[in-house]
């Protein structure tokens, strides 16, 4: 029942999402993959339109797999699961126990997870670069390199950093993904005409 | 206007025009009930803030339930929750009926090619903003969770052994608070062997 089936795995994504936004995203990558919603560049679109939308990328990423999956409902389901987990902990909190965070245990627990959730992201990005770029999924696979999506990583290094540099300013992420898209086109484009 | 109302007015607005994610949001929040309305007091709104970005789930949903629960009681979070939500949920609904047919412009597939190296860029910048804030604090322990998790769970990944994210993040909270109470109980000790 895909209804029932994207309701519990989004309460579930919403009860450990520590570390707001991108916390979630390792934890809902391997739910969609493991479930073959979509593939691994079907995701990154997503995580693309939710992040240029407005909106927290939990919710918008919710909707989206679920619409994606389960039409309306499918998208209602998926938005309230996640949100409901947040909902009942914060009310309790809010309601019973506002000084849950002076609690030694508390804190000694979340310390523990934040290094956890930056490991994660990070282990996120570094499978997902093998994959896109290298056409790698696990060491027994050949490496296919994809020169294009590459050079439009390696030239977003570059703009990141001389944009740190000059203006002392990250690029935002809306900024970082206009350029991305121009840096596609453009490479297509000349890689095609070569 | 009742409460509830302007709740609702008000997280709908804030729904619809946060770009940028939670923390975009706080400084909007505050803004808004702090400083205009007076409905929240300043160090109530820090607590919010603290409890918002420690407690899972997204920064605007938490928030949207504690200030809506704090000013109106139990509906006033029940409906914060839900405006903040419903811009979102419209948005990228109406997208997604229509997001399959956009993806086979041939133009926006060369610009999908490149946006999916940029939305690489974004989480691993992410992460490294994170890893880098967690090291600067020095505590071996953190470092070492940092280490350990982001290496085993890449070996795992890359040589396709399945590996549950939910297990290491549990893990890691459990080991966080072993850490603490051996810490207690290691000094509890040094105190008791002092004549």
């Amino acid at each position: 029942m895909i209804y029932l089936k994207l309701f519990l795995h989004f309460f579930k994504i919403g009860a450990v999402s520590f570390g707001g936004g991108y916390g979630m995203l390792p934890l809902m990558r391997e739910t969609v993959l493991d479930n073959g919603w979509l593939t691994e560049s079907q995701f990154l679109s997503f995580i693309a339109v939710s992040e240029s939308t407005p909106g927290p990328l939990a919710v918008n990423m919710a909707t989206f797999i679920g619409a994606s999956q389960g039409g309306i409902a499918g998208s209602l389901l998926a938005t309230l699961g996640v949100i409901m987990p947040s909902f009942f902990i914060i009310l309790v909190i809010a309601a019973l126990i506002q000084n849950l965070l002076k609690y030694e245990g508390v804190k000694a627990f979340l310390s523990g997870i934040r290094p956890c959730i930056a490991a994660l992201i990070l282990t996120a990005a570094v499978t997902m670069g093998f994959r896109i770029f290298f056409g790698i999924t696990d060491i027994r696979n050949r490496m296919s390199a994809d020169y294009r999506t590459i050079t439009v990583f390696l030239l977003l290094l570059l703009a990141g950093f001389a944009s740190k540099k000059k203006r002392g300013k990250k690029l935002t992420p809306v900024a970082i993904l206009a350029l991305s898209a121009v840096f596609g086109i453009v490479l297509q484009l000349i890689f095609s005409y070569s | 206007m009742g409460k509830t109302t302007t709740l609702f007015l008000t997280f709908l607005k804030i729904g619809a025009f946060t770009f940028g994610g939670g923390y975009a949001m706080i400084a909007l929040l505050k803004e808004e009930f702090v400083s205009r309305k007076h409905w929240i007091t300043e160090d109530d709104f820090y607590d919010m803030a603290a409890i918002a970005e420690s407690t899972p789930g997204p920064v605007a949903i938490n928030s949207a339930t504690y200030i809506g629960y704090r000013t109106a009681g139990f509906w006033g979070a029940l409906v914060s929750t839900l405006a903040v939500c419903i811009p979102s949920f419209l948005i990228i609904y109406l997208i997604s009926l229509y997001f399959d047919a956009f993806l086979h412009l041939t133009y926006v597939q060369y610009a999908f090619q490149g946006i999916q190296a940029g939305v690489i860029y974004l989480i691993f910048s992410a992460g490294i903003q994170m890893a880098a804030g967690i090291w600067k604090k020095k505590n071996r322990l953190h470092r070492l969770i940092l280490f350990a998790v982001a290496g085993t769970a890449t070996a795992l990944s890359l040589s396709a052994v399945h590996f549950s994210t939910l297990l290491f993040i549990l893990a890691c909270g459990v080991i966080g608070v072993s850490a603490y109470l051996a810490g207690l109980l290691h000094h509890t000790d040094t105190t008791r062997r002092k004549p």
